[in-house]
């Protein structure tokens, strides 16, 4: 086993890894096809973007060669399971990564069964050993190669408390060649027994400086062009998500065609598009020499924020305003309450808007960003949108639902 | 014969008639070569799946349309076995999971990754990834959204989803942040009534504008009703004219019985009648939220301004007691009740004591 005492060795070596593997984040044409959100999935610790606390945790077991049992929680989006496949990344490396590291998670039936006879098995299963000769020593020197697998249940509070309860004895059993690393959103879900065996690590939301900069190094990679604001959107729109943030903006840059393939990739587009669609003039123009619209980058598109607003679904202002307007007191002479509410509402659910977005939007126009209304009427619309939520969630009728929350509010409002 | 609806559907994205916007997204979608998971949402009768079969031929060419119905044989953990039906072609895959209520997960679990898993035999294909298409996907069950995540980002070289539902409501967060949403809004009145023109002229009726912008009128903005209320006027009467009435459909007219009934008297005599119209329309098979929704805004011309705010609350509250209970009636007719008890009040201008 590798001493305590070359660490800084082991770091330099690391560190040429991870300039290597920034090397192959260059787009090639295979990877063009991959969602943005694996491509750019960080390839070392240092790449995980903010979890400072978490990252230094687990650098230093990097060095150390020992792990304890962990437990990472937090909202989706935040790098719990790209942490752990850096982590296991920078402790194997490629070749022994596929039979030391044992991925599990909901899409994988995962019953009491499975429980006790896939992960028993891998669990109990012989190490396997780096290559044998001078390759191997090579790979000692860059990877760690710690004596231990790691089994990584993902998404693990969809697990039942059965499968959960099956896993005790086998974590403590095998814990000599085994760890585990349990990985879900709501800690509350993973039964007390598992939680207590292993050392927790929560995942915050991400700071917007961080989630910021990240999108931008990617639009940087991708040749995408962002509007002023464009971030700043995303980050709103997504709440902390960076993976929504990142799909986002890969759907955005789709959508405009901002996008610039490769060329032989283009080549290959180009067939297809010919035996085609023939009106598809400017896609084909990008295409037809793709050289000189590299060298020239005014000519692409860039991602507006009113591209971005429409791929996450936000109700536009004026949609908005026109139903707030309907609801509020007063109005134009010979119309009711009722007929103007009930006109905004069916228009928005005609158009297709989405109930919980209308509702978080509402809420925050009524409830956040009214001044004038009083608290004691403010707080008796907050139960009303407490009791639509939990209907909505229940799959109510959204017309009905969405219809009687803006009339108790309309309500509420006419009071003052 | 084929119904007008289905005849005239249009088959490609060049002959889709209105959003024309969408139209250009999906098209440089499907030619980019670089087809995200897509979550397809929008009212009933808006077009979605419309747009997504001329999606598909965009994607593959008129092979698609090549479709047959297998029925497929799953196995759950307790051994039970379920019959399920996918509509499939050489390229893409349809399927219902919520045919199989409560074991969508197994469905979902088996078949995608089946479909993940084995790639593109056609050499000649032109996407090297298959299509799965999901219909109702708002009806999925948590577990089963649950095991469609991961499986969405590991196979991805192989397969992509699309997903039609009315609305976003009920898909989970994760799954939500894995497609690019597509929302479908529903064509307006003006759209509608030039597509029946349309296809007023293709088969050859005589053309007759205002009826046509009734009919749009009458439709809530759904075209599919549209084009099937038009083409039973067309088929109950020789000659259209603008008088021409349009026949709804015979549960409309006896919720309109129900709704006139419960205005004129109100005594536990005609809570029975009510009944058992009701219990008509549900062997009927309509909806008991469809019978609910229908009510309330038949009622709502019917009744003073005052009072509507108050009856469209208990008409949520009893959708949602019959979304969460077991036996719709007794919902539908505590509904019943209640209106003529608000109605009753209010007419007596006695104050009831309403907010138990």
């Amino acid at each position: 086993m590798a001493s305590f005492f070359d660490i800084r060795a082991r770091q330099a070596a690391a560190a040429a890894t991870a300039a290597s593997s920034s090397k192959q984040q260059a787009p090639t044409g295979a990877d063009r096809l991959q969602p943005w959100v694996e491509k750019y999935r960080p390839k070392s610790l240092d790449d995980v973007t903010a979890q400072d606390h978490t990252v230094t945790v687990l650098r230093r077991t990097l060095q150390s060669a020992n792990l304890p049992h962990m437990l990472f929680y937090g909202p989706p989006g935040t790098g719990k399971t790209s942490t752990v496949l850096a982590l296991a990344k920078q402790l194997y490396g490629p070749d022994l990564i596929k039979t030391r590291v044992l991925e599990l998670n909901a899409s994988d039936e995962r019953g009491i069964s499975i429980v006790r006879e896939k992960v028993k098995n891998f669990a109990r299963m012989q190490l396997s050993n780096p290559p044998a000769g001078p390759a191997g020593e090579e790979y000692r020197k860059k990877y760690t190669c710690p004596p231990y697998k790691i089994i990584i249940l993902d998404e693990a509070d969809s697990m039942t408390q059965d499968a959960q309860s099956a896993l005790r004895r086998t974590m403590e059993t095998y814990s000599k060649i085994t760890r585990f690393c349990l990985i879900c959103n709501y800690v509350t879900r993973i039964i007390d027994p598992l939680a207590s065996r292993c050392s927790k690590f929560r995942f915050k939301s991400l700071d917007e400086a961080n989630a910021g900069k990240r999108l931008e190094d990617i639009a940087k990679l991708e040749n995408v062009k962002l509007e002023d604001g464009v971030v700043d959107t995303l980050l709103r729109c997504s709440e902390g998500d960076l993976r929504k943030a990142i799909t986002f903006l890969q759907s955005a840059a789709r959508l405009v065609g901002a996008t610039q393939p490769p060329v032989h990739a283009a080549a290959a587009d180009k067939k297809h598009k010919r035996a085609k669609i023939e009106d598809d003039d400017d896609e084909d123009a990008m295409d037809v020499d793709p050289s000189t619209s590299s060298a020239d980058p005014t000519r692409s598109k860039e991602v507006t924020v009113s591209s971005i607003e429409d791929i996450a679904g936000v109700i536009p202002p004026a949609t908005l305003s026109n139903l707030i307007a309907a609801m509020s007191p007063g109005g134009s002479k010979g119309t009711t309450v009722y007929g103007r509410v009930a006109k905004a509402v069916e228009d928005l659910v005609a158009e297709g808007w989405s109930a919980t977005q209308i509702v978080t939007q509402l809420y925050e126009k009524v409830v956040i960003g009214d001044e004038a209304t009083g608290d004691w009427q403010k707080s008796r619309i907050v139960l009303c949108f407490s009791e639509v939520d939990k209907r909505l969630v229940d799959g109510s009728d959204e017309h009905l639902t969405i219809l009687d929350l803006c009339l108790q509010v309309a309500g509420i409002l006419g009071e003052r | 014969m084929a119904l007008l609806v289905d005849k005239h559907r249009p088959r490609t994205l060049d002959t889709l008639t209105y959003h024309p916007d969408l139209s250009d997204r999906l098209r440089s979608l499907a030619a980019s070569g670089d087809f995200p998971h897509l979550l397809i949402y929008g009212p009933s009768g808006a077009g979605k799946k419309t747009r997504i079969t001329a999606t598909l031929r965009a994607l593959y060419g008129p092979g698609v349309e090549k479709i047959k119905i297998d029925s497929r044989v799953f196995q759950t953990s307790s051994n039970r076995k379920l019959e399920f039906n996918i509509v499939s072609s050489n390229y893409h895959l349809e399927i219902t999971p919520s045919d199989v209520g409560n074991y969508d997960r197994v469905v979902v679990q088996d078949l995608l990754k089946e479909v993940a898993q084995t790639q593109q035999v056609d050499l000649a294909a032109k996407q090297r990834f298959k299509v799965v298409v999901i219909n109702e996907a708002d009806h999925l069950t948590r577990d089963a959204q649950a095991a469609l995540r991961r499986t969405m980002e590991k196979y991805s070289p192989n397969l992509r989803l699309i997903l039609l539902a009315n609305s976003t409501s009920n898909i989970i967060a994760p799954i939500r942040s894995r497609c690019l949403l597509v929302r479908v809004a529903a064509p307006t009145e003006e759209e509608i009534a030039v597509v029946l023109a349309k296809v007023g002229r293709k088969e050859g009726y005589k053309g007759c504008e205002p009826l046509e912008q009734r009919i749009a009128k009458e439709s809530g903005r759904n075209l599919r009703r549209a084009l099937l209320m038009f083409e039973a006027v067309h088929a109950q009467n020789d000659n259209v004219t603008e008088k021409t009435p349009i026949p709804p459909p015979d549960w409309e007219a006896l919720i309109e019985v129900i709704a006139k009934e419960i205005i004129e008297e109100r005594s536990p005599a005609r809570i029975l009648q009510a009944r058992a119209k009701l219990y008509d329309l549900l062997t009927h098979c309509i909806p008991a939220t469809t019978i609910l929704k229908t009510l309330t805004f038949k009622l709502m011309p019917k009744i003073d301004d005052a009072i509507k705010a108050e009856i469209v609350k208990w008409s949520a509250f009893y959708e949602h007691r019959i979304r969460m209970g077991s036996k719709v009636i007794f919902h539908l007719e505590a509904f019943v009740a209640k209106f003529m008890r608000i109605y009753e009040g209010h007419l007596t201008g006695m104050d009831m004591d309403w907010d138990d």
